[in-house]
């Protein structure tokens, strides 16, 4: 008997696992990016909603500036701009609830400004006097995070553990292309899944990771496939149309604190600017490229809706300016203040009560404070 | 005989060097890692490596470094010798499960059947003004794992040197790079052949006779400058730089400290479990009828690399240094 013969022969009843879950149609994401701005759906979009998401967008913009800038001045360490991307990190904030969490990475310094955090501390990490600079429970804004899609994860347990206590929290968490790759985005996408945890997990397709454009990252019809395998629902939004990334994620945040577990949403967008002002992008991409995105600016995108629909005029326009320049000579001021920092910080947060060992070297370093403030520090800054 | 001007090489340009000359003199090696290709590398360590040897040799992964890892443990397993590159310090960690569990070992697992050439890069320590997580001192890890070697170069001959050999070598090594020395010079002359250094050869850096200064990578230079200074006190400080941490040479050290019979370690990792209580204890039971005072060590302090802001109070410096030295008169104290 040939072993295709012996194949044929077998046919067992199928055991339930062999029977498909469901359905995996409701969970894929449309061919298409969903729009808003330029459509149909325009008309239906709140007026006042769009116009306040105009404001968001021009103040977001001028933020990136304006930090940008104090890279270049030296009082920021280090800027990842999101230029190009504010309408994602505006709408990541704009549909949360008080109550709902942001888990923000080390991009999302915007998401977490417009979340209502004060911008000063929320450049702390980048300017490096502290790691967080803002108290996380404040705002319900985690730490920003560096480790790629590290958050993820904690955004899927403190989403369980609220809904285990019978709170009505959501959690956002915000990754970008290149952390989709990284295993802590799977482990927290199939936790979410299994928990049916109220999280909604927003990838910011920004094109590349550092250098390292998406075709190399994944192999995917798009981002937002990865949630079939998953179980959960994937949506695909245009990054750049203000009106629907925050649809979308509305939708989604509903979806989630209704029960219906979690939504995996990727937004096409691009970084205009490179990876940080450290980056040369010259290295792997072209002008050409960036114009193209630049003409399908956000802020571009919803001010022609507006203008068109009669609902923005000059006026309103330079007065969204003239708010976003109050902000940023805020901004500048205080980011132009050195900040007072105490060396002995070091030691004061390493533990709840400092052991014996911290102790000892927190004296070791006053000592040396104290003979510094009598000779006077020495050129050398390792001395 | 002609001399011509040689512009001295950075630390990085040397590392790119030996990845150079490792990938011509063997198809077996390639590199890989996140932006080493088209960008050749944040620190440009792989730069146009890409181009010269193809993507193929020289390859952009998806952005994970357990998958690096654990895929340079299956292409090792087919005979290529993989160079792997984590982008920092802090981001290898992803990658530990596969490091402890299966790189270190392998070839213990397969009694000998199935060793491991995998290469490590990983650019470490602080002192670069960076922001969170990218400045630990991750080494106390790597050398608590037993089946890795570790070395991590202080000078630019020695960056060539140790990647060379680490490549070569027919067991994991994890090379140690000090970020803060990649833009620095020394005399090595980029156009001569350069040494493959052997792993696990400490080098007397500065030699003297009233007390020994045990170090690595990049509080190497700090070292030789705090014995420089230490002069005016009437200090002739030895300094060693270990270059390789597994395994540990303990001739060279222990014949120093025999000589000086004086010893503190320095390193940037924190004290307390870290590489500096193991070198301590080693010089000890070597040496203990030499010692005219406990060895001491000289370290970063044990809390979570702080920011950039703080760093400077942070990393063991000259004074820092000089003022253990002085705390070696142990007879005079006591
Ligand atoms: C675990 C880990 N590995 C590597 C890095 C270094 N790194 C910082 S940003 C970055 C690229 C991130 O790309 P992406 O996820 O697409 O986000 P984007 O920067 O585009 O917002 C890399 C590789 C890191 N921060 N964490």
């Amino acid at each position: 008997m040939t072993v295709m013969e012996q194949r044929g022969a077998y046919r067992p009843t199928p055991p339930p696992a062999w029977q498909p879950r469901m359905d995996p149609a409701p969970l894929l994401p449309d061919a298409e990016p969903y729009r808003v701005l330029g459509t149909e759906a325009a008309a239906k979009a709140d007026p006042e909603l769009l116009r306040t998401l105009y404001a968001q967008l021009v103040k977001g913009r001028r933020y990136n500036a304006q930090a940008t800038a104090l890279t270049k001045q030296g009082r920021l360490a280090v800027y990842p701009s999101t230029t190009g991307q504010e309408a994602c990190e505006v709408a990541a904030a704009m549909v949360l609830q008080e109550r709902d969490w942001l888990f923000p990475s080390y991009r999302d310094t915007l998401a977490v400004v417009a979340r209502g955090v004060d911008p000063v501390e929320a450049l702390t990490l980048l300017r490096g006097d502290w790691h967080t600079g803002y108290d996380p429970y404040e705002h319900r804004v985690a730490p920003l995070c560096t480790p790629l899609a590290t958050q993820l994860p904690h955004a899927v347990g403190l989403a369980h553990a609220a809904r285990l206590k019978g709170d009505d929290v959501v959690a956002l968490a915000m990754v970008g292309d290149g952390g989709t790759s990284e295993g802590d985005f799977h482990e927290a996408l199939n936790f979410a899944a299994v928990w049916q945890a109220p999280v909604v997990f927003f990838v910011q397709n920004n094109g590349f990771a550092i250098s390292v454009p998406l075709a190399k990252q994944t192999a995917a019809p798009s981002l937002a496939h990865k949630a079939v395998g998953y179980g959960i629902r994937g949506r695909l939004v245009d990054g750049n149309d203000a009106a629907a990334v925050h649809e979308v994620l509305s939708d989604a945040v509903r979806h989630a604190r209704a029960g219906g577990g979690p939504t995996l949403v990727e937004a096409i967008t691009y970084r205009v600017d490179a990876h940080t002002n450290a980056d040369d992008a010259t290295r792997y991409r072209g002008d050409a490229e960036v114009e193209t995105w630049r003409e399908h600016d956000p802020i571009r995108l919803l001010e022609r809706e507006l203008t068109g629909r009669g609902l923005l005029d000059e006026a309103g326009i330079e007065a969204a300016r003239q708010d976003a320049e109050t902000m940023a000579a805020a901004l500048r001021e205080h980011m132009n203040q050195d900040p007072a920092l105490d060396p002995m910080d070091l030691f004061t947060h390493v533990y709840a009560e400092p052991t014996g060992q911290l102790r000892e070297q927190r004296d070791q370093l006053r000592a040396e404070l104290e003979a510094e403030a009598c000779t006077g520090p020495e050129g050398d800054t390792h001395r | 005989m002609t001399t011509v001007a040689v512009k001295p090489a950075t630390m990085a340009q040397a590392l790119t060097r030996a990845l150079r000359d490792a990938m011509a003199a063997d198809p077996a090696v390639h590199v890989m890692g996140e932006d080493v290709g088209t960008l050749g590398g944040v620190f440009r360590v792989t730069d146009g490596l890409a181009k010269e040897f193809g993507e193929d040799r020289c390859t952009d992964t998806p952005l994970a470094e357990a998958g690096i890892l654990g895929t340079a443990v299956g292409m090792a397993m087919y005979g290529l010798r993989p160079v792997v590159e984590m982008q920092f310090d802090a981001f290898a960690y992803p990658a530990f499960e596969q490091l402890i569990s299966h790189v270190a070992r392998m070839r213990n697992r397969t009694r000998g059947k199935m060793p491991l050439p995998i290469t490590i890069r990983v650019p470490y320590g602080g002192g670069i003004g960076g922001v969170e997580h990218h400045s630990d001192s991750s080494e106390a890890y790597y050398m608590a794992t037993p089946g890795l070697h570790v070395v991590t170069p202080a000078t630019v001959a020695d960056a060539y040197g140790l990647l060379r050999a680490a490549i070569a070598s027919d067991d994991p090594v994890v090379v140690l790079e000090p970020k803060r020395l990649y833009w620095s010079k020394d005399s090595w002359n980029p156009e001569e052949p350069a040494p493959v250094e052997p792993i696990g050869r400490a080098v007397v850096r500065r030699p003297g006779r009233s007390a020994t200064l045990i170090t690595y990578g990049p509080s190497v230079p700090v070292c030789m400058e705090a014995a420089e200074a230490a002069r005016a006190e009437g200090w002739d400080l030895e300094v060693v730089d270990l270059r390789s941490l597994v395994p540990f040479d303990d001739e060279t050290v222990c014949a120093s400290v025999r000589r000086t019979g004086r010893a503190v370690v320095v390193h940037e990792s924190g004290s307390f479990g870290g590489p500096g209580g193991e070198i301590a204890a080693r010089v000890t039971e070597r040496c203990f009828h030499h010692l005219e005072a406990p060895v001491l060590r000289v370290a970063g302090f044990d809390v979570p690399y702080p920011p950039p802001m703080l760093e400077r109070h942070h990393l063991p410096g000259v004074d820092r240094i000089l003022d253990a030295v002085g705390r070696l008169q142990w007879e005079a104290e006591s």
